[in-house]
């Protein structure tokens, strides 16, 4: 289970709902790819990865919000208050509410994730024009955050190109 | 060193546009060739801040950026009673044109940046006898959209930061980080619908396609110049419009995105140097 590791809230947040969803690795068709399995892993790392970026938590302070992240097949439930990730969670959670979901290929993911990302692959507005991304839902706290969305989802960049080799 | 003062000037010029006088800050260095920049869509010619102290350009181009109205230190004209601006292809060229007449400059280069490329197809299609040469950075006849500009200038939306947001993912992602903060630094700064408004050109009202066949390259040479990173006005944008102007060359800068002269200065040098001298050794050829 994707868990934030943030000590204060997780219990407060976490829900049984969650528990039934289930490790979409475990949920993954024997079908997915390394690159899948590989992007999964990578979101359950931006909770913390975010809880050492103290700069981007400040920048999202009035950011409570639920939202959708991650593989286009297998996105995450996240949940965030004052800035920090308090909840990942494989979605659908049972009766959960979202406001918008942002939700790429995995190939997209891996490409953005890249140290140096190719041209067209670099921006998650690059992303969605290219049709390897789509945005869905109230995109109102999406665009007033937009540039902290843009490097929260972008904290993995330092780790996977290690991570997928 | 503290105490260095760099060699451009500031000063403000008083322009005729439609009948109505606008005060318009220009800054500018060098002697020779009159090189006018023109900024991107919603920020100011403090992008042009590291060609103008170019030392080797401004021996032959007397290097000119200025601040369009509603833009950077240009404010907007005396009439304004707050209605939504909004930037038209005939009110942005008539702007260049005159403030290019209002400094009495003979036969100028013109180089502009993004809206700034597009609008310099504009004066490629119709005012080419006007100007020495023409350079589009990040520029062609159109570009798909790919966000909504209602979200820049709302009231329960920064329009700063979302300006600025939304454009960052057009700069390279290899330029100094300093230059990419500068370069956003100036979409925060931007006048609330500005941004907005200067998309209307670029959007609705100046559509080229279909018309910059009419580009004569005899008459005036045109550059287009685009970075690899530009999502917006692509490498194959660029393509495609030159591909249809007999003539015209074609530069697919790497590492580079849709602000090359600030996001990444010297990166951008070495693709503008070379046009630059074409242009002065072209202008030695003719006398």
């Amino acid at each position: 289970m994707f868990r934030s590791s943030y000590p204060d809230v997780t219990d407060r947040f976490r829900s049984p709902d969650a528990v039934i969803a289930g490790n979409p690795l475990e949920r993954m068709s024997s079908a997915s790819n390394a690159t899948d399995v590989a992007v999964i892993k990578a979101f359950a790392t931006i909770p913390a990865l975010l809880e050492q970026a103290p700069e981007l938590i400040v920048r999202g302070r009035f950011l409570d919000c639920e939202c959708l992240l991650g593989p286009t097949g297998h996105p995450l439930h996240a949940s965030i208050r004052a800035g920090r990730i308090v909840d990942l969670t494989p979605a659908p959670v049972l009766m959960r509410s979202w406001r918008f979901a942002y939700r790429a290929s995995p190939a997209a993911w891996a490409a953005y994730w890249q140290p140096a990302p190719r041209p067209g692959w670099h921006d998650l507005l690059a992303l969605t024009k290219r049709g390897e991304a789509a945005i869905e839902g109230d995109l109102h706290p999406f665009m007033t955050h937009l540039q902290y969305f843009k490097d929260v989802l972008a904290l993995p960049r330092q780790h996977f190109a290690v991570a997928a080799s | 060193m503290s105490g260095y003062v760099e060699p451009m000037i500031g000063r403000y010029v008083h322009v005729d546009i439609g009948g109505e006088m606008h005060r318009i800050y220009f800054e500018e260095n060098g002697a020779g060739i009159p090189l006018v920049c023109l900024h991107t869509a919603g920020s100011d010619a403090r992008q042009w801040r590291h060609l103008l102290v170019d030392a080797e350009f401004a021996k032959h181009f007397r290097i000119i950026a200025f601040d369009m109205p509603w833009h950077g230190k240009s404010n907007p004209p005396a009439s304004w009673n707050g209605d939504e601006y909004q930037l038209t292809t005939a009110r942005y060229t008539e702007t260049i044109r005159a403030f290019c007449k209002a400094l009495k400059l003979d036969k100028p280069v013109v180089m502009g940046c993004s809206i700034g490329g597009r609008i310099v197809l504009n004066l490629a299609i119709d005012h080419a006898a006007e100007f020495r040469a023409l350079i589009g950075l990040e520029a062609a006849d159109f570009q798909a959209p790919w966000y909504d500009t209602s979200w820049l200038n709302r009231p329960d939306v920064h329009g700063g930061e979302v300006c600025a947001a939304l454009v960052s993912g057009l700069i390279a992602p290899q330029g100094p980080q300093a230059a990419r903060t500068e370069t956003l630094w100036g979409y925060k700064q931007g006048g609330p619908g500005v941004f907005k408004g200067d998309l209307y050109f670029y959007r609705v009202d100046g559509d080229l396609r279909g018309r910059v066949e009419n580009i004569d390259t005899d008459v005036c040479p045109l550059f287009l110049l685009t970075g690899e990173y530009d999502f917006s006005c692509t490498p194959e944008d660029t393509k495609r419009t030159a591909a249809a102007i007999s003539g015209a060359h074609v530069t697919i800068m790497e590492q580079l995105g849709h602000f090359p002269m600030s996001e990444n200065p010297e990166q951008f040098r070495r693709y503008i140097e070379p046009v630059l001298a074409q242009i002065v050794a072209s202008a030695k050829a003719t006398g």
